[in-house]
């Protein structure tokens, strides 16, 4: 038997969220297969197909998956989906719209955002915003899981995949793209990167942030934030971190001026090692640090550039 | 047009969790427990929807046990019109929920289903899309915007990046996201007359749905504490000590 992952990707390449996912698929049943459902979308299968363990991609390239809706998509895996053990996509926006569609089609329970695999049959996954771990064991019916990708390391090149190409499903025409609205930035992607540095409500304002940024970048980092200062407009939504926004797990993440919310906790605990700079000596921020600096941030990241200019 | 609205009985957003000692879950005896605060959002989604016209109707259901009619009557005294309450004790997993929301959706006939994208509980993020494909309806998952038409509804939609607009075809399920809008507080009077509003009882088997669960629940522990590190006197030991690590 075999896994089907869902691919995420831009069309152009391949997000490092599938590599993650492959590495989760070859420990519940191998060979993983990869579906690569796009539009022009050639240039991020021939990438799948270099990812190491991987033995077949699917293209299924065609106009009406160029915005991977979730009744076409769903649609689309339905087709394929009996000759596999389990079906997995990353834990994007993508892979938790689409899914859930998928699992329901075919009667079985999902297993959302696992964030390890005990044995093929057993996973662990957060609950209560990563306050509670909980085990669960599926067994007997296809699995269809979703996979937190911060928390699992991303298969490395060196796969010969083939590569074929499979027909369209029946488009359910019940839904249609309108557009979308995607903010350009040169910073690595917030899940991906392996530095973040996030602001909170500490900056104050808007125009603050730029203290941030150009920390970010000088060290190649994605700029992150707290529920706070996007609730106050400070920065667009999916900047946020947290257990409603993204989940991050980089080497370093730096959080500034924010205090530690459970919810904000839930979104970064897992980085390898954390930094807090704050001027309130008992934010929960600090509880969590590895390196903690209490300080008033409007000095501390002008000094904190400097020092990094010094080599 | 009738609007159906799933709510959720949850532990309260500010209460700490605790695991219990035997590790068979999480305690939930004497704790706090409120509206799940994305179907909060929902609820509110609806009332705006019947506010400016375009809503004829809201139909709060939720799942659980008799404890679960208090979270009917919030979503009641926020504006919902009348209540169902389908009964059940114990946990439920979300094809489940799904399975008995289209049997009431079927019953309800509604033109459109809001519902929180997730509940704060199990981190599923399922019972929406699962609705939506068992009833082979369209979804706007993670609404940010929902623009009501005729035949239509538009919504906007937080991805990774950015937003998304999908135009879908009514009847249709959307879920909320944390920024669709600001929940209102109920006023005296309304939780006064929510009292009053009807809330019809039912039971799982009156929808022929089986609710056995499939997964097994093997055990739910705390998560590992992290322990807290080093202060540091100033920024440039802060950088001095992140090079060593390595890390930059």
């Amino acid at each position: 038997m075999a896994s089907l992952v869902l691919a995420e990707h831009n069309n152009a390449s391949l997000n490092e969220a599938t590599a993650k996912t492959v590495t989760a698929a070859l420990q519940v049943s191998g060979p993983v297969h990869v579906l690569v459902a796009g539009s022009n979308c050639a240039a991020a299968a021939a990438q799948a197909g270099k990812l190491s363990g991987v033995e077949r991609v699917l293209v299924a390239d065609d106009a009406r998956y160029a915005n991977l809706l979730p009744e076409a998509t769903a649609e689309l895996i339905m087709s394929l989906a009996s000759p596999y053990d389990a079906i997995l996509a990353p834990a994007t926006a993508n892979g938790k719209n689409i899914l859930p569609r998928v699992a329901a089609r075919l009667d079985v329970p999902q297993i959302s955002e696992i964030i390890s695999v005990q044995s093929p049959d057993v996973f662990r996954r957060p609950i209560y915003a990563g306050n509670a771990i909980e085990t669960v064991e599926a067994k007997g019916f296809k699995k269809v899981i979703t996979v937190r990708i911060a928390a699992f390391t991303a298969s490395p090149a060196g796969g010969d995949a083939r590569i074929e190409t499979v027909a369209g499903a029946t488009d359910p025409q019940l839904s249609r793209f309108v557009d979308e609205n995607l903010s350009r930035s040169e910073r690595p992607d917030l899940t991906a990167a392996k530095i973040v540095i996030s602001g909170g409500r500490g900056l104050q304002a808007k125009e603050n942030f730029a203290l941030i940024e150009r920390i970010a970048d000088r060290l190649g980092a994605a700029v992150g934030a707290s529920r706070a200062a996007v609730d106050a407009g400070f920065v667009p939504n999916d900047r946020q971190v947290g257990q409603t926004g993204k989940v991050v797990a980089p080497e370093l993440y730096i959080a500034v001026g924010i205090s530690g919310a459970i919810q904000h906790l839930a979104g970064m605990k897992d980085s390898k090692v954390i930094v807090a700079i704050n001027k309130d000596e008992g934010a929960a921020i600090f509880s969590v640090a590895d390196y903690g600096l209490v300080a008033d941030l409007f000095e501390a990241l002008p000094e904190f550039e400097k020092a990094l200019e010094q080599r | 047009m009738k609007v159906l609205v799933p709510v959720k009985r949850v532990i309260d957003f500010n209460v700490a969790v605790r695991v219990k000692a035997d590790r068979s879950g999480v305690d939930l005896a004497n704790v706090k427990m409120s509206i799940n605060p994305f179907d909060e959002i929902a609820v509110e989604e609806a009332v705006r929807l019947k506010e400016t016209g375009k809503a004829s109707e809201i139909v709060a259901v939720s799942i659980g046990p008799q404890g679960a009619q208090e979270t009917i009557r919030t979503a009641l005294a926020m504006g919902a019109d009348r209540g169902i309450l389908v009964k059940h004790e114990g946990a439920l997993e979300p094809l489940a929920v799904a399975k008995i929301l289209k049997a009431v959706a079927m019953e309800e006939q509604p033109g459109l289903v809001i519902m929180g994208k997730q509940a704060i509980d199990d981190d599923c993020n399922q019972v929406g899309q699962m609705l939506a494909a068992l009833l082979n309806w369209p979804q706007g998952t993670f609404a940010a915007k929902v623009e009501l038409e005729s035949e239509r509804v538009s919504v906007t939609r937080e991805v990774d990046g950015g937003l998304q607009t999908v135009s879908l075809k009514l009847p249709a399920v959307v879920t909320t996201d944390l920024r669709l809008n600001q929940p209102r507080y109920a006023s005296l009077p309304n939780i006064m007359k929510a009292r009053k509003k009807p809330i019809a009882e039912k039971n799982i088997a009156d929808y022929g749905v089986d609710a056995t669960p499939r997964l097994k629940l093997v055990e739910v522990r705390e998560p590992e504490k992290r322990r807290s590190g080093t202060r540091v006197a100033s920024a440039s030991e802060l950088v001095a000590r992140l090079r060593e690590r390595g890390v930059i």
